[in-house]
Order: structure tokens, then C-alpha cells, then sequence
């Protein structure tokens, strides 16, 4: 048992109202500078919906992440000699098309135009050439709730699995359904874009987990790109460098929790630590496919377990780290009550950042002037707030982005969270049977306190109890034997050369 | 004079600037060390360019290193008539094939504007003498025929001189102008690797055919 300790992240996805605050603080904190412009460490995008970059789901386009090969795994880019072949020309590479061209507007001319019998206008100019734009053809969030769906939705991998006519069925207006998918970097446990880097510049902090990209050891082979199956290494054009998610480690380091994180206005964000044996990282990425999500649980010890306790402790886990891994709230959904789910798990990369799959809604008439749902669902449930089997959204969708294609585990987690809404709701407005309700929590696999305590933290948490940030000691770790002036203003991230310190 | 300056005062300056500032940048500056490829802006023309440009160009200097190192060898192989004409027939259709590749870099990054954003005038000055030096070494392996082989009685003694800092002159003063162009540009090319993107080649990441494929680093020390 090797224990590590990982701050690890969950976003409920039903609380996502899908404003973009969070990428938008990601954006004026992180990628603001000059060939970061297209880069989004954060950002939200619609599902069903082809993504940001365009289709970065299919693996058969851009070789993302590990695949089973004779019951072991390999990347699915490259092996070692063929990555170093393919060195002068990748060609699984994205371009900048496939995530957009940076553009801003010439406004100066508003101003600037001679007199004439026009309008003056402000043309849009390219970010990259500084050259007019003819037409945009993308931008942010450019297919953003369903925008172009013929073009975009339509195309989403994950509907590979539907018949088509579930796929049709989603084209109906009274059918539409979509929710909202905030992406960052998942930290994974076996990462792809660390093991794509032939120059070995990505590397992950033992102490907390956090994947990280040394500018100084990046020499542009650009293989994380192609390797990151989630598109989450970005290219930065102009410094001829690729740069990601940092999970704000200087936030983090300083007691606060990433901008992302505090920004989020519907509050779906939870931080916290989780303990994992990294012993079973090579053999959990390894299962088949429908035992991915269970051997990732697996992975994911208990911090109140005196053994595991005494594992950490040997290997200089500081107390506090375990207190805060005892008091996660990522631990709670994650591995207590088993209702945040890895994001494909499939691509086998072991992701750290967990998402509750959103309740969706269910097909409803209006007859006779009120809505509602007909029949019983298989549980003899009143299909009222939720159904499985009159969801809009066919649960084979949800299964292929969060449990490899296992319905099993996606549906455990539907059962519970409806058990949930089944309870509260008897409880408020008191329209369920005592026996509708007991049947509920026993589909759910659960219990009214396991309940009590989920929409607790669903609907009513703190802040404290949102972000449980531990306390990363990084004081400790470095500035013990560095001189803290030496690095006192200089210029930081990003900066080509080295910008000449003040002198007085 | 003129030849002493040319080749035996040139390569020992190029050289001994080429290793000490390409260390100094490694250390000082690592931050620039970067092939600054500039494929994510235009993926197509690279491809077409690139490939048969560095296939081509590693594989005719390896052959340029491996008759300097094992001349005796490389004889003994171009001693056969046959042999000999299947050297040059590879040499040089891999010539042409980095030069291809080459022309190909070039008209990219003029003709295409997001790759022309990204050029430096180092890069102009790069990519211009590197075009000239292999057209250069083109040429002469055409017009001056059998070059594989006259190349172990001029250039190999020349350099090997050179190397063991007992600079001798004698086997090239006499040969042809274009021939001697070839021969100062190879260090003029040797010259500017510090200076510009080429000290990429010196990055080639052989590690990673034996490293781990997880990197994790400890900011503290691990008791294990």
C-alpha cells in the first residue's frame, strides 16, 4: 500500500447553470497573454455538443489517452520509438482551427475613419496575423445551448451508442434536452499527457497531485496536446510552449481555493483531499471496460481506516493532510456514497475530478391544461420529478461520458439521487406515501440519513464545508532553503525574457 | 592566408562559440530552448515540408559524420564500383529530398500568415542559409561526381586535422570555389545553432525511449 494524497475535485452537475463565471475568472487570472488567447483551462460546453476543441471526444481523431493492448496499456498516440518518429510532424495534432482563431475588433477606426457617406465600422482582426477577418467561423462557447446543434450536437460521440431513433427523438422540440459540462484539467492519476512528453517536461507533485508543466523543460515536440484525450494541455503559439490548468497551486498553496472554484455562482464546485494507494494505478487503469469506474472507487482508501492512517503517516502524509482528507467532501460523493462519477473513464487516464451526473428531465403532455407524466416508471414510482425510463436523455448517453459504457453504475447513481429528491420532497410538500418513499430509498441503496446528509451538502453547504482546502505546507517544503527575496519581483509565468528586476 | 582564416581560424571560432554559449543558453535560459514548432498554425504544408526535410538532412549528415569517423571503413565500401553508385544515388535523392523539404519550409512561412507571424528574423536568416548550404551541397555532389569518395582524401584529412588541433590545410586549398563554399558553410551553420531554434537538435529527447512513463516529483523528501 502506497498511500499519496491527491486534492481532488467534484462538480455537481445539476447545480450548473452554465453562466461561464468560472471561466471567465480563469481566463483574467491565467490566459490573458499574448498565443494564450484561444486557451480555455476552464471552460463550459453543452452537452449533448461536439466540444471544445471540436470533437475532442473521439480518440480515433486525435489518439488521446491509453488503450488495452494484450492486457496491458498503451498510449493510444504513440509507442516510445514511433513518438520519436512522428517528432517532426504530429500527426494527431489539433490545429488552432479546431479550437478557434482569436480575434478582436478595430475599434480605433470608429474613430480614426476619414469622413465619408459610410458608417464607419469596427472590422474584426485576427489576434494571430493581425490581419481582418473575412468571417468567423468559431469562437467561444460557439455552439453554447444547442447553438448549431445540426452541426455540433448531432455529431457528440457519446450518441454513437443510440439508436437512431433516440437520436432522432432528440431533434423533436418537446423533446430537447441538454445540461452543461465544465471542464478542467482532471489531475489524472495516470496521466497520458505526462507519459505523451518525450522531452519529460509534465510531471505531477507527489505532495498534492497537481499535474504540472515546467516552462523551462517544454521543448515543443508537442505530443501532451495529442495525448491528453481531454484536450487539456493547450499550445501557446507565440511562446512556442504548451501550458494547462494549473489548479491555481498559488491559490491552493495560500489557503484558497482555485479562481474556478470560488467564482462559481450555482456553487457546484467541491475541493478536497482524497487518499489513494498509487500501488493500483497501473492495475486500476488496466480492468476492462465495465470495472473501470469500480477499480478507480477501489483506489480511493478510507481516511478514518487505522491502517491506512498509519500507510499515509509512513509516508509523511502530515496529520492536517489527513484531517482534511477525513473531512472531504470529495471523499463523501466520490467513494461514500458513490454519486460522482469519473469523466470517461474509458480513456483510462484515471481522472481526479468527479462530476454528479445532472437529473434530467422527463417527457411530460400537457393534457387537460396541466403537465404531467403518465404511468408508473419500473419501480413503481410516480415518475413525477424523475424517471429513469422516461428521462429525455437516454441513461446509454450518460453511461458512455461517466461509466465507460457500464448503465449499471450510472443508473445506481440515478436511483439514488431520486431516492433523494423522493425524500426531501415527502418530507416539504408531503405529496408521497410512506410506502413510495421507503420503496425509493431501497432502489437508491440507501437510507434517510445517507439522504439527509447528501442533500445537506447538495443544497445547504458552507463554504468551509465546499472547500475543504488543505493546508499544503508548501512553506515548508521550499522556502526553508531558498532566500524568499530571490524571487521577489520578478516577472512570473510566460514571459520570454527574463524581465530585469527593480534596482534602488 | 585567405584559406587559413577560412579553414582552420573559422571552425575553431565557430565551434568553440557554438559549445560554449549552446551550454550557457542551457543553463541561463533554458526557458528558450524549444523547437518552436509552429504546426498547431498550419499543420498541412508542414507535413509535406518537414518530414522529407529532416529524414533527409540527418540522414546525409550522419553519412557525412560516419565516413569523417571510420574513413577506413567508408573506403572500403565505396571501393566497390556498385556500391559506390548506390551511394550516390541515395545521397543524392536524399538531397533532393531535404531540399524539397526545404523550399517547401521556406514558401510555408512566406506564404501562409499565421506562420509568418510566428517567424523571427532569426528564423529568416536560419532558414535562408540552411537552403543555400544544402542547395550548395546539392550541386556539388551533381557537378563534381563521386563525391562519397573524394570526399575521404579532401575534406576527411581536413578535419581530422582539425580535431586533433594539428590543422592541415593542404587537402583542400586547391579544390574547386563551391566546393570550399560547402565546406564554410557547414560551420557557418555550426555557428548559428546556439543562436537561433536549431539548438532543438541538441534536445532530441532520446531519454524517452527508457524513461518512465510517469513523471511525479516530490517538493519534500518521501520517507519510503
Amino acid at each position: 500500500m502506497d498511500i499519496r494524497a491527491h486534492v481532488s475535485m467534484v462538480f455537481h452537475l445539476d447545480k450548473c447553470i452554465g453562466c461561464h463565471t468560472c471561466s471567465i475568472a480563469c481566463k483574467n487570472i491565467w490566459t490573458d497573454r499574448k498565443g494564450t488567447e484561444y486557451m480555455w483551462w476552464n471552460n463550459v460546453e453543452t452537452k449533448p455538443g461536439t466540444g471544445y476543441p471540436t470533437l475532442w471526444e473521439d480518440q480515433e481523431k486525435y489518439k488521446g489517452g491509453w488503450e488495452k493492448k494484450n492486457g496491458r496499456i498503451e498510449l493510444k498516440l504513440h509507442s516510445r520509438r514511433g513518438g520519436l518518429g512522428n517528432i517532426f510532424h504530429n500527426p494527431y495534432l489539433p490545429t488552432i482551427d479546431d479550437y478557434y482563431e482569436p480575434w478582436t475588433y478595430d475599434y480605433e477606426n470608429l474613430f480614426n475613419a476619414p469622413e465619408g457617406d459610410d458608417q464607419p465600422t469596427a472590422r474584426a482582426v485576427s489576434m494571430i496575423t493581425g490581419k481582418p477577418m473575412e468571417s468567423i467561423e468559431a469562437g467561444p462557447n460557439w455552439d453554447d445551448d444547442l447553438g448549431g446543434s445540426p452541426l455540433y450536437a448531432r455529431n457528440d460521440v457519446n450518441l454513437d451508442e443510440l439508436t437512431e431513433e433516440e437520436r432522432e427523438q432528440l431533434n423533436e422540440v418537446e423533446r430537447v434536452v441538454f445540461f452543461y459540462l465544465p471542464r478542467i484539467c482532471n489531475h489524472c492519476l495516470n496521466p497520458g499527457c505526462v507519459a505523451a512528453c518525450p522531452a519529460g517536461a509534465i510531471y505531477k507533485r507527489g505532495e498534492d497531485g497537481i499535474v504540472l508543466l515546467s516552462q523551462e523543460k517544454c521543448r515543443a515536440w508537442r505530443m501532451c496536446i495529442s495525448g491528453c484525450p481531454y484536450k487539456k494541455t493547450y499550445f501557446n503559439w507565440a511562446s512556442g510552449k504548451s501550458e494547462k490548468c494549473i489548479l491555481c497551486y498559488p491559490r491552493l498553496e495560500s489557503g484558497q481555493p482555485p479562481a474556478c472554484f470560488h467564482s462559481c455562482v450555482g456553487r457546484i464546485r467541491y475541493l478536497g483531499v482524497l487518499l489513494y494507494d498509487a500501488d493500483q494505478i497501473e492495475s486500476g487503469a488496466s480492468v476492462a471496460n465495465e470495472d473501470l469506474v469500480a477499480a478507480q472507487r477501489a483506489m480511493i482508501m478510507d481516511p478514518f481506516d487505522p491502517e491506512v492512517i498509519a500507510a499515509a503517516k509512513k509516508n509523511k502524509i502530515s496529520d492536517a493532510m489527513i484531517t482534511a482528507a477525513q473531512n472531504s467532501p470529495v471523499y463523501k460523493f466520490v467513494k461514500k456514497w458513490q454519486i460522482a462519477l469519473p469523466l470517461h473513464p474509458d480513456f483510462r487516464t484515471l481522472p481526479m475530478l468527479f462530476y454528479v451526473p445532472p437529473m434530467l428531465p422527463v417527457l411530460a403532455k400537457t393534457k387537460d391544461g396541466t403537465y404531467d407524466v403518465e404511468g408508473l416508471d419500473k419501480e413503481n414510482l410516480p415518475a413525477m420529478l424523475s424517471s429513469l425510463e422516461k428521462a429525455r436523455m437516454p441513461i446509454k448517453y450518460m453511461a458512455s461520458m461517466f461509466s465507460a459504457g457500464n448503465t449499471n453504475v450510472v443508473e445506481d447513481v440515478y436511483r439514488k439521487l431520486i431516492a433523494v429528491r423522493i425524500f426531501k420532497r415527502a418530507q416539504k410538500v408531503k405529496d408521497y406515501q410512506q410506502a413510495e418513499v421507503d420503496a425509493a430509498l431501497a432502489s437508491g441503496k440507501t437510507n434517510a440519513e445517507e439522504v439527509e446528509a447528501i442533500f445537506r451538502l447538495t443544497s445547504l453547504p458552507t463554504y468551509e464545508e465546499r472547500f475543504v482546502v488543505p493546508p499544503l505546507g508548501r512553506e515548508s517544503a521550499v522556502e526553508a532553503w531558498e532566500i524568499p527575496l530571490a524571487r521577489k519581483q520578478e516577472a512570473g509565468f510566460g514571459v520570454r525574457n527574463k524581465i530585469a528586476k527593480r534596482k534602488f | 592566408m585567405f584559406d587559413n582564416a577560412l579553414f582552420i581560424g573559422f571552425p575553431y571560432v565557430a565551434v568553440a562559440i557554438a559549445i560554449v554559449v549552446s551550454i550557457y543558453r542551457f543553463w541561463f535560459d533554458p526557458y528558450s530552448y524549444s523547437s518552436q514548432s509552429s504546426q498547431f498554425l498550419e499543420s498541412r504544408v508542414l507535413f509535406f515540408g518537414s518530414v522529407p526535410w529532416h529524414y533527409g538532412i540527418i540522414i546525409i549528415l550522419l553519412g557525412h559524420i560516419t565516413a569523417l569517423l571510420f574513413p577506413g571503413l567508408w573506403g572500403l565500401f565505396t571501393a566497390n564500383q556498385t556500391r559506390l553508385y548506390i551511394l550516390e544515388i541515395v545521397g543524392l535523392s536524399l538531397a533532393l529530398m531535404a531540399t524539397v523539404g526545404l523550399v517547401l519550409l521556406l514558401y510555408r512561412r512566406m506564404a501562409n500568415a499565421r506562420a509568418h507571424a510566428v517567424t523571427s528574423e532569426m528564423d529568416w536568416i536560419l532558414l535562408f542559409v540552411l537552403l543555400l548550404q544544402v542547395g550548395l551541397g546539392f550541386w556539388v555532389a551533381y557537378y563534381y561526381r563521386w563525391g562519397s569518395d573524394w570526399y575521404l582524401h579532401t575534406a576527411v584529412p581536413w578535419l581530422l586535422s582539425l580535431l586533433k588541433f594539428q590543422p592541415n590545410i593542404a587537402s583542400v586549398s586547391a579544390l574547386p570555389f563551391w566546393v570550399k563554399f560547402h565546406f564554410v558553410g557547414g560551420f557557418v551553420i555550426i555557428l548559428l545553432l546556439p543562436f537561433t531554434r536549431l539548438v532543438h537538435l541538441l534536445a532530441y529527447p532520446f531519454s524517452y525511449l527508457w524513461r518512465e512513463h510517469q513523471i511525479v516529483i516530490w517538493n519534500r523528501s518521501r520517507m519510503n
